[in-house]
């Protein structure tokens, strides 16, 4: 069976592995939208194409590597970041990206993030947060509202979520952003600008996920979850400090949701210690 | 402050830190590792002397981490290591799953202790060989080496490194405390005698039309490797995939793809299997024992000789793959085999596995070197049994 060809090319061939679509993302999901940003950025980045490489782990989001046209790993569940901390050690030349959702990165692989966010790991990591584990059909997960449903939570979840700027903030990174795959240009630019900012760089992404979260909390698609993101989302002044503590996030109320800078400090990035050329 | 490399010359010197001088010399730069013991030294070992060959050291947050950390760095080019005991190896299990299924070569040293759990972090064990073979979900083949001295854990790692490159397979150093720990002569040979097997890279540059298919094995079954940011835009992935790398999750292709993982070692084992054999020319019984524990079994064996018995030793220096072949061409000869090893028969199942009747074992379940006399004494029971 030949796949229909709708047009010559794209913007993103250079990039993305066409060969490999159509994508496993269900419709109204937004990790494509996040991933696009990326390649955009990476696209627009001076740093050539060959010296980016990304770094997934498991779930909807650690797909991501599998579509990239660029040297791509693909790892287990939760071990994204320390696989990247060996690359990036191992050839500092590289500009390496995680890629990977919620429950990837902060519940399985909770102690690595925290871990490379204190050593301010040279390292970017893109994390699409859709409250929930979309990949194994929508069980709660590290960032679950609290009471919100879940297929392994059918009464309400009964714990508390994370909040993870605050979290990683707390932790020692760098720089610490938030967007939602309705801020396409923002998220673009920031991940741009990643490129260029020394140390560990956490952009949290809020990305729908209809199938998996949607439908156990009265989300009814991506559109009406993105208009929620429209008519919540409240810009922070960049560089002006915030109580880390009201970026906590529940959907179903109807209280602000902070996006954009959160955290831009400079501590120095981690360096392995070096002698040679040191008397 | 750049210092050698290599410290050629004849040293007396601690196993831990002969296993990190072997990786040194075998052009390791790269270790990530966590503190526990009886490993410690290795890393400690390496945090002072990787830094001064411009090599990486790095600590990482638990063991999960430091074998995730050795296969990244792996696969952007580097040659790397991580040291641990078996707590930890229980840990790196799942990513000495994630090595074998993306084919990537590096070093697992495992100085064994008492176990299960906690165990005896401070006294030696053996009973990690079967975790080695089995411990991480999946048909694996998995390579293993067990040293017997500092010298030979030294020799061990140099080969280690060179035989993951070769067949982009993790390989395991079974080190015991005993090992670990104690001080003997290690020579340590020039820098130009020591064989380094480079891995095999992709026949055309990353231009040639981008052809490169990154799991396509050669007539050996294993895959030229390419590296993170060498332009062939790689993909990896934990997934079944097919030669391209891409995720294609269908039974076929896992058949195809797990067979091959598994044949790459089976049919190289003659290049990687390793065994040191005394007296078995005539010997009647043969002891089989690896390790601290094979001291202890030569000796009685050296005793057993005096006495007129006709008793050899087979010493494991792999212990995986199994030698299979030589202990099937033994059966003829031997009337009784006779397996020594500080767990509770881990390696005579397997002898008993492949000759198919009973096999004497002396078993310790770790704590304290097994003493030549229980061996000797059985090696007596034996003969007088079978030849009286």
């Amino acid at each position: 069976m030949t796949t229909p060809k709708f047009v010559d090319s794209h913007p993103l061939d250079e990039i993305i592995r066409a060969d490999r679509m159509p994508h496993i993302w269900c419709p109204g999901c937004g990790i494509g939208i996040a991933m696009r940003a990326y390649a955009a950025a990476i696209l627009e980045s001076d740093i050539p194409i060959d010296q980016h490489v990304v770094v997934s782990g498991i779930g909807c989001s650690g797909r991501v590597a599998g579509y990239m046209d660029i040297d791509s790993y693909h790892t287990t569940h939760g071990r994204a970041i320390p696989f990247a901390t060996g690359i990036k050690l191992a050839n500092p030349s590289l500009m390496v990206t995680i890629f990977s959702g919620d429950g990837d990165l902060a519940a399985i692989g909770g102690n690595h993030l925290i871990h490379a966010a204190r050593r301010n790991l040279d390292v970017k990591v893109i994390c699409i947060n859709n409250f929930n584990y979309g990949m194994t059909g929508g069980q709660v997960g590290p960032t679950t509202p609290y009471g919100a449903r879940g297929t392994t939570a059918p009464y309400g979840s009964p714990e508390l979520p994370f909040n993870l700027p605050s979290l990683v903030a707390a932790a020692g990174a760098n720089y610490v952003s938030r967007w939602t795959t309705l801020h396409v240009r923002q998220l673009k630019l920031d991940i741009l600008a990643s490129f260029t900012r020394p140390g560990f760089n956490f952009i949290e992404v809020l990305s729908p996920c209809p199938i998996g979260f949607g439908k156990s909390n009265r989300i009814k698609d991506g559109l009406e979850e993105t208009e929620l993101y429209r008519e919540r989302c409240v810009l922070v002044d960049n560089g002006k400090v915030v109580a880390l503590d009201v970026l906590g996030i529940d959907l179903r109320e109807d209280k602000p949701i902070f996006i954009g800078e959160f955290v831009n400090r400079d501590r120095p990035p981690y360096a392995p210690i070096q002698l040679e050329g040191k008397s | 402050m750049s210092k050698a490399r290599v410290l050629t010359g004849k040293h007396f010197m601690h196993g831990d830190y002969a296993c990190a001088e072997g990786a040194l010399a075998a052009r390791c730069n790269f270790f990530a590792g966590y503190p526990i013991t009886p490993s410690t030294e290795i890393a400690e070992r390496l945090s002072r002397r990787l830094p001064e060959v411009g090599g990486v050291f790095i600590q990482m947050e638990d063991e999960l981490g430091s074998i995730a950390a050795i296969l990244g760095a792996s696969a952007a080019g580097a040659r790397s290591m991580t040291a641990t005991s078996g707590p930890g190896l229980s840990l790196m299990m799942e990513n000495l799953g994630l090595a074998i299924m993306l084919e990537i070569p590096c070093v697992i040293v495992d100085i064994q202790r008492g176990s299960p759990s906690t165990g005896l972090p401070t006294m030696a064990g053996q009973s990690d060989v079967m975790q080695s073979k089995w411990g991480s979900h999946g048909d694996y083949e998995i390579v293993a080496y067990a040293p017997w001295s500092p010298q030979e854990i030294f020799d061990l790692t140099v080969l280690s490194f060179n035989i993951a490159d070769r067949f982009r397979t993790p390989v395991i150093i079974l080190g015991d405390e005993v090992i670990g720990h104690m001080v003997e002569r290690v020579i340590i040979p020039p820098e130009d005698q020591l064989p380094i097997w480079e891995r095999k890279k992709p026949p055309h540059p990353p231009s040639d039309n981008g052809q490169f298919k990154a799991f396509q094995p050669d007539s050996h079954l294993i895959p030229p490797m390419a590296h993170a940011g060498e332009g062939y835009r790689v993909h990896f992935t934990g997934l079944t995939h097919d030669e391209r790398g891409y995720p294609d999750m269908t039974a076929d292709t896992h058949h195809k793809l797990i067979t091959r993982l598994n044949n790459k070692i089976r049919h190289n084992a003659d290049q990687i299997i390793r065994t040191e054999a005394y007296h078995l020319d005539d010997a009647e019984i043969v002891i089989i024992s690896y390790g601290c524990t094979a001291r202890s079994a030569r000796r009685a064996m050296r005793e057993a000789r005096l006495e007129g018995i006709p008793v050899g030793l087979l010493r494991l220096v792999s212990i995986w793959p199994f030698p299979e072949d030589l202990i099937q061409e033994l059966t003829g000869q031997v009337q009784t085999f006779i397996v020594a090893e500080m767990n509770l028969g881990q390696v005579r199942r397997e002898v008993e596995r492949l000759i198919h009747k009973p096999v004497k074992g002396i078993h310790h379940a770790g704590g304290a070197m097994i003493p030549p006399e229980p061996i000797l004494k059985t090696i007596q029971e034996v003969a007088q049994h079978d030849y009286t």
